[in-house]
């Protein structure tokens, strides 16, 4: 379970990032923070794993206090997945995904299992791609390592900014079902960041709207698209309806103009 | 072979050895200093800049001028460690520079997910930064290699041993066979430094460890084979060490001390090209243990005298100043003088001074030089000197334009009408080849230079050191101008070498004291 309590986060400028935001993650669902660049999600995200450190509020993974946690402890207990997967360019597909278990000092045999273990879950044949360099891999597969790397230590917990979000559509659609059905498989309880509305509906258990640093409306996709209680969030509910309509209308007309 | 290259194969594995030594070990330090420096600033864009800005600063004192410098501020040491202080700091700002910009240039996304994974600083550095840093590291290092291999061939003056002693020691001696094979050989070992170097970069690029070691083990041979110079060192006992300033007569003088030293069972090692200024810190430090040196140079550069005195009155004067001032030990005179003078080709000296030669003088010069434009070429310290200044103001010398040169142009240009007038010394056998004419310092401003042979306070206590050179002073020198000239002559126009002048000289030298001696 991952609590926020009255977490803000103010810069050393004086601009408030993040303000008095409070949301809890039951174990085991995922929940999506929304919004628009620079609302405060990634921000609120980082906090999480103290990547940024809140100026004050309270933030509670599995019942412990963030803040009493080393947080190079905090975070090799929680997975990490980067936009644009970030894998070290200097390090094969194995290496990468054997970071953390070395960081913990694991024997190099359970490594080993591990990694290929890691690449079977993710669909990617280990004798094959163990050994390439990131730079060898499409963006879809370098993603799929970055889910491995995340994973290797066998987190409870994923953290997640915009995992899909430079990949294309298709690529994009399969990566996210893999994921999600992983997600299940592995009971984990994760927090996402997108400003993809379609995407925020058909993953998440729980959905965050924030806008300029504050959390406009918490709750399930059902829920948010039924009483969106705001203008704001309406607007935003209703753009994959509006989208999906808007392409229907045009191949009613196309299905006009063409005789069959 | 020519005798040029044979003897400039016998000094190899010295010159050779102690340039690999020099260059390996101040890189090695110098990589072992500025990365953690550069590490340690990286993060901190102020301090970052400003230890960038001091050793930038660094840099541009010229190497040679950072070298001599060394000097002083290690307390008058000369040899190896001014030159090895001297190139270490030559080789911090390529290495220190390169690390901030490799550092700086790692994608921040990549720290960010290194650190999101649970990275510490030090794990981050050593898995993420320092590898992806390294081409650019290695780079730095590259242009640090080239730059210190090619610096070291300028520790000569400050008394180091490199192949620098090839090419001070050829350009002074116009033995331009030296100088090349010392600039040839300097630029084989930077390109196969580089090339090694090189390999750590192909290693890191192509993940391949065996590069990596083909590279290290290079070097490790290059430093090996540079400790032939010191552990020779240290397997015969301690050498004397004579040692030359650098113009053609001193190495020809050093080569008789040599000869007469080691007959004497002396093990000798030669200093060549030191400055004369370095070369006097040295003697009294007792890093060498003996010298030529000439009583004008230290009656108007130590002493600071303005006036002149009589010839055997300022070599008296001098070496009593040695002595109490500095415990060195004049042994007496060699029995020429290398003076310095103001010289014309005699035509250009008919036109100015008219056909009279009694009329050949500097005082005649001076009403010239208020009437006329007269140029005048000196060598590229005399006019920093005293005695120019008291030759200028007793004289009232107006001349229109004053070149530095070096000596061994000078000479030349003098006899083309390039220059009317060049400040020349006495013994340079070019006065008498090029036919010029010294003009006579009639109003005797110009001290008397005798040469004289100076011995370090710790060599004096040697026994038997000062025995074997007493020959060579004995009954005020057995040298007069004209002999050593004559031996300036056959190494500057002839081009043989120093040594084989030197021992003809000493031979000289012996059978005049068997005249004397049966007489």
């Amino acid at each position: 379970m991952i609590v926020l309590e009255q977490v803000s986060k103010k810069y050393d400028a004086g601009h408030l990032a993040v303000c008095e935001v409070s949301l809890r993650v039951p174990a085991g669902q995922l929940l999506v923070l929304l919004g628009g660049s620079g609302c405060g999600k990634t921000t609120t995200l980082k906090m999480i794993n103290r990547l940024v450190e809140p100026t004050s509020g309270r933030i509670e993974v599995d019942g412990r206090d963030v803040r009493s946690v080393d947080p190079v402890q905090l975070r090799r207990g929680i997975g990490y997945v980067l936009q644009g997967s970030a894998l070290f360019p200097h390090m094969t597909v194995a290496e990468n995904i054997a970071v953390v278990p070395r960081l913990l000092n694991w024997p190099a045999e359970r490594i080993e299992k591990r990694v290929d273990e890691l690449l079977r879950l993710v669909h990617l044949p280990p004798d094959e791609y163990r050994g390439r360099m990131p730079q060898q891999l499409s963006g879809g597969q370098q993603q799929r390592v970055g889910f491995a790397r995340a994973l290797a230590a066998g987190p409870k917990v994923m953290l997640l900014d915009e995992p899909f979000g430079a990949l294309d559509p298709v690529t994009r659609d399969e990566l996210r079902n893999e994921f999600l059905q992983i997600r299940r498989q592995l009971g984990l309880t994760a927090v996402m960041v997108t400003h993809d509305m379609t995407e925020a509906l058909l993953s998440a258990d729980l959905i965050a709207v924030m806008n300029a640093g504050r959390l406009l409306r918490l709750g399930t996709p059902r829920e948010l698209l039924t009483r969106p209680g705001d203008d704001f969030v309406a607007a935003l509910m209703s753009s994959p309806k509006r989208q999906a309509d808007q392409v229907e209308a045009l191949v009613a007309e196309q299905g006009n103009g063409e005789p069959l | 072979m020519s005798e040029q290259l044979v003897e400039c194969l016998r000094d190899l594995p010295n010159y050779l050895g102690w340039h690999m030594l020099l260059s390996v070990s101040a890189l090695a330090v110098g990589l072992a200093f500025s990365v953690p420096l550069g590490i340690a600033v990286s993060r901190r864009p102020k301090l970052a800049e400003l230890t960038q800005g001091v050793a930038g600063v660094i840099q541009t004192v010229p190497s040679l001028a950072l070298l001599v410098l060394m000097v002083p501020l290690l307390g008058g040491r000369t040899g190896f460690w001014p030159a090895f202080v001297a190139l270490i700091l030559y080789s911090i700002l390529p290495i220190l520079a390169n690390t901030v910009i490799g550092l700086r240039g790692v994608d921040p996304v990549l720290i960010e997910a290194g650190q999101g994974l649970g990275m510490n600083d030090r794990e981050l550095l050593r898995k993420v930064q320092l590898p992806l840093a390294a081409p650019v590291i290695i780079g730095g290092v590259r242009t640090a290699t080239v730059l210190v291999v090619g610096t070291a061939t300028l520790v000569t003056p400050v008394g180091g041993t490199s192949l620098g002693n090839y090419i001070f020691g050829g350009l002074e001696t116009s033995d331009y066979v030296a100088t090349v094979f010392g600039c040839v050989l300097a630029a084989v070992l930077a390109i196969v430094m580089d090339q090694l170097v090189r390999l750590f970069e192909l290693a890191a690029k192509n993940r391949n460890r065996r590069l990596a070691w083909i590279g290290a083990a290079g070097l490790l041979v290059i430093l090996a084979a540079g400790l032939y110079g010191p552990i020779s060192g240290l397997v015969s006992p301690p050498p004397e060490y004579v040692a030359g300033a650098p113009f053609t007569e001193q190495h020809i003088r050093t080569e008789v001390m040599k000869e007469k030293l080691r007959s004497a069972g002396f093990a000798v090692e030669q200093r060549k090209g030191m400055g004369e200024g370095v070369q006097f810190l040295a003697l009294r430090g007792n890093q060498i243990d003996c010298c030529i040196n000439y009583t004008g140079n230290i009656w108007a550069v130590l002493m600071k005298e303005k006036e002149s005195a009589e010839r055997q009155v300022l070599y008296e004067k001098v070496s009593r100043f040695l002595r109490e001032r500095y415990g060195v030990i004049c042994l007496g005179k060699l029995g020429f003088q290398n003076a310095y003078a103001l010289a014309m080709n005699s035509k250009r000296a008919e036109e100015l001074l008219g056909s009279d030669r009694r009329q050949w003088t500097v005082s005649r010069l001076a009403e010239q030089t208020r009437r006329r434009s007269v140029s005048v070429s000196g060598d590229l310290q005399f006019f920093r000197r005293l005695e120019w200044r008291q030759l200028r103001d007793r004289y009232a010398l107006r001349f229109r334009e004053k070149k530095e040169a070096d000596p061994t142009l000078m000479y030349g240009a003098v006899r083309d009408g390039e220059v009317d007038v060049i400040v020349a010394y006495t013994s340079d056998g070019r006065i008498e080849r090029y036919g010029l004419v010294l003009l006579e310092d009639d109003l005797r401003v110009l001290p008397s230079y005798d040469a004289i042979l100076l011995v370090s306070g710790k060599a004096a206590a040697k026994p038997g050191f000062i025995d074997a050179l007493k020959p060579l002073v004995r009954d005020g020198g057995a040298i007069n101008d004209a002999t050593m000239q004559e031996a300036n002559r056959q190494v500057d126009v002839e081009g043989k070498s120093p040594r084989r002048v030197g021992l003809e000289l000493l031979q000289a030298i012996e059978a005049r004291h068997k005249e004397s001696g049966g007489r």
